[in-house]
């Protein structure tokens, strides 16, 4: 297939895209870098002198970086595990037979297809609010006092929200690898004396790996960078209770108009998404190359 | 011990009835083939001694005692799938020891039993690839490793040759056979290949839609076959059937003669035909005659050197000992 003629032909049919790419990406990148080393403020008119690291300073010293910080790796960590988890279960729920299996799967997967503002809202609104929500209503029947999710639990609320939009996503990657297991090697196993918690344990999670790594990953991409869910239910409250990196940026640059700081926030995002890419690849990454 | 009955055995999917009650028998050691064309219901006829299928009615007794609820695990039965259903995440030796790790067997016997099933199935070398890296007879070779290990009452065989090539399979044919003359264990082999199943098998079960044709060894299947079905499914080639005014004239609907009972010659003989197409095997000829009232192509089977060619006219001789009568219902008439 690949001849050195091709090979080298190939290099130059995909290099307008490569570079159409790079300046996409490096045209942004180039600018972020450059402003996070201004004192830029949109509401002092005037010069934008070089401020050499005291964006960086200002922003990592300010108490509210370390709350973000910690925000989206709980963000992050408690989603991850709710839909993996989750997921895992749902699809070998629904790899059985059962009665009307192509509507119930085509509900399952519709929490996908919303956007992240309106299931938030009408999470927020119809489900967890304290007198009008479905929650509360139930609770209060029942003689308890009600629950202000985002009161009370702030964080954990988020991260049901944005479970239920992801479970979906869990279970379809996870069903679909789940039937592309060979049925004669979990017969096998069966006669091998293998009962159903060792067929899962040795015969489906095994197979399953690969999947689970690319779930892991690519949610882990999506929901570094969640905001539209914590914008509209909690503006990163009470206090910094639910402020993750994202939206600690947006409160610098769009809230305080500090566009320096704000960049310099983004800057320090960028460093860390890639180490924790790196460190999620040289974990679980040998699941992919087998 | 490995002592299986079937007794009025039913399965049915949904309303489509694959195997209609049925009765068999098989006695302990005996090495039973189960053959007949695609889709007659071996298979599942075998996934129901395994457990793998519940049966529609009917019961299964292994070793006399009624086993038709007893889940697979439970039958002391080990079976080897035609795509052989290894485990691809773990090596050769953690897949034949799943069944014993299963059972919570001791670490040495094990080990021990590991290193016995390898030295005899030649696996030693390759007892830490993982079975992607192996090629097809190497698998399969494990597949029977993993089930030898387990020391089973029986073993089920489902197609487990199909996917090796032609020359592999005729050397796995023998391991198997030899493994079954070693271990004196009841073996149940299900194929679609006649030649396999008279090659292994000590008896023969001929199934044609779910419906057991004929039991017997291979020898009395070839002699005395017991109807039309069977006659034509054993032997190869396939036996010439002739119908009409010449079967008539030995009392019956039907006439069958195996093409290795007809004597060919260029100068006299009752039948006269001429030759399309012969095959030089070089050990042996196959010439297929047309012109024979009754049946077209004829097929015989002639010496190697045979000097014949498209279009040469030739007379045939049956050897009257050796032609095979069959009813209006295709049954034989003795
Ligand atoms: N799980 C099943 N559901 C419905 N029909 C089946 C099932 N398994 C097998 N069959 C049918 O039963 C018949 C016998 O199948 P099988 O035992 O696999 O045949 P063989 O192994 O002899 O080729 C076939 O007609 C097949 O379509
Ligand atoms: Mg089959």
């Amino acid at each position: 297939m690949s001849t050195k003629a091709s090979r080298s032909a190939a290099k130059v049919m995909i290099s307008p895209a490569v570079l159409l790419l790079l300046g996409w990406m490096l045209v942004p990148l180039c600018l972020t870098l450059y402003f996070s080393f201004l004192r830029y403020n949109l509401l002092q008119i005037g010069d934008t002198p070089f401020a050499g690291w005291e964006n960086y300073y200002w922003f990592i010293t300010d108490p509210s970086f370390k709350a973000a910080i910690k925000n989206t790796l709980v963000l992050v960590g408690g989603v991850l595990a709710i839909t993996t988890v989750g997921g895992l279960f749902a699809a070998i729920l629904l790899d059985r037979p059962m009665f009307g299996t192509g509507i119930i799967r085509i509900m399952v997967i519709a929490p996908f297809f919303v956007m992240p503002t309106v299931s938030a809202l009408v999470w927020k609104n119809m489900f967890m609010n304290p007198v009008n929500g479905i929650f509360g209503r139930v609770a209060t029947s029942l003689g308890f006092q009600p629950v202000d999710f985002f009161g009370q639990i702030p964080m954990a609320s988020i991260i049901m929200i944005v479970s239920w939009t992801w479970l979906p996503f869990a279970t379809l990657i996870l069903l679909t690898a789940l039937q592309s297991l060979d049925q004669e090697q979990l017969e096998a196993a069966e006669m091998d004396g293998a009962g159903w918690w060792n067929r899962f344990w040795f015969i489906m999670l095994p197979h399953l790996a690969r999947a689970i790594t690319v779930v892991i990953l690519i949610q882990t991409i999506f929901l570094l960078s969640i905001f539209a869910e914590i914008l509209v239910t909690t503006n990163g409250g009470p206090g910094t209770a639910t402020t993750n990196l994202t939206y600690l940026i947006y409160v610098s640059s769009l809230l305080q108009f500090d566009v320096g700081m704000g960049s310099a926030g983004g800057v320090i995002a960028i460093i860390l998404a890639n180490i924790v890419a790196i460190f999620l690849m040289r974990m679980i990454g040998r699941n992919l190359d087998a | 011990m490995g002592r299986i009955q079937l007794k009025r055995v039913q399965k049915k999917f949904g309303d489509v009835e694959v195997i209609p009650p049925l009765d068999l028998e098989i006695e302990d050691g005996e090495f039973v083939v189960f053959v007949g064309p695609s889709g007659c219901g071996k298979s599942t006829l075998l996934r129901l001694i395994a457990g793998l299928e519940d049966t529609t009615s009917g019961t299964i007794e292994i070793d006399g005692s009624d086993a038709t609820a007893t889940p697979p695990a439970k039958r002391g039965l080990a079976m080897v799938f035609q795509s052989y259903a290894l485990y691809p995440h773990m090596s050769v030796r953690r897949n034949i020891a799943f069944p014993m790790r299963m059972a919570k067997m001791s670490r040495e016997e094990q080990d021990r039993r590991i290193e016995a099933a390898a030295r005899s199935l030649n696996l030693t070398e390759y007892l830490d690839r993982r079975p992607g890296q192996l090629s097809g007879g190497q698998r399969q070779r494990v597949a029977i490793g993993r089930a030898i290990v387990r020391e089973p009452a029986a073993f089920l065989f489902d197609e487990p040759l199909s996917n090796l090539d032609a020359a592999l399979r005729v050397g796995m044919r023998m391991e198997i056979s030899e493994l079954h003359r070693k271990l004196d264990t009841t073996m149940i082999y299900v194929t679609h290949d006649q030649v396999e199943a008279m090659t292994m098998a000590d008896k023969i079960v001929v199934l044609h839609a779910g419906v057991i044709e004929q039991v017997g060894s291979p020898l009395e299947l070839y002699r005395h076959p017991r109807n039309l079905f069977v006659a034509g499914f054993i032997g190869s080639p396939k036996m010439n059937f002739i119908e009409g005014d010449e079967a008539a004239g030995h009392g019956a609907h039907a006439i069958g003669i195996r093409p290795e009972h007809v004597d060919v010659s260029t100068t006299e003989g009752p039948w006269r035909g001429t030759v399309g197409v012969a095959e030089h095997l070089g050990s042996d000829t196959f010439i297929h005659i047309h012109g024979i009232p009754g049946c077209d192509p004829f097929t015989v089977r002639a010496p190697g050197d045979v000097a014949v060619s498209h279009g040469d006219a030739v007379f045939l001789t049956p050897s009257a000992p050796h032609i095979h009568r069959f009813d209006a219902k295709g049954l034989r008439i003795a």
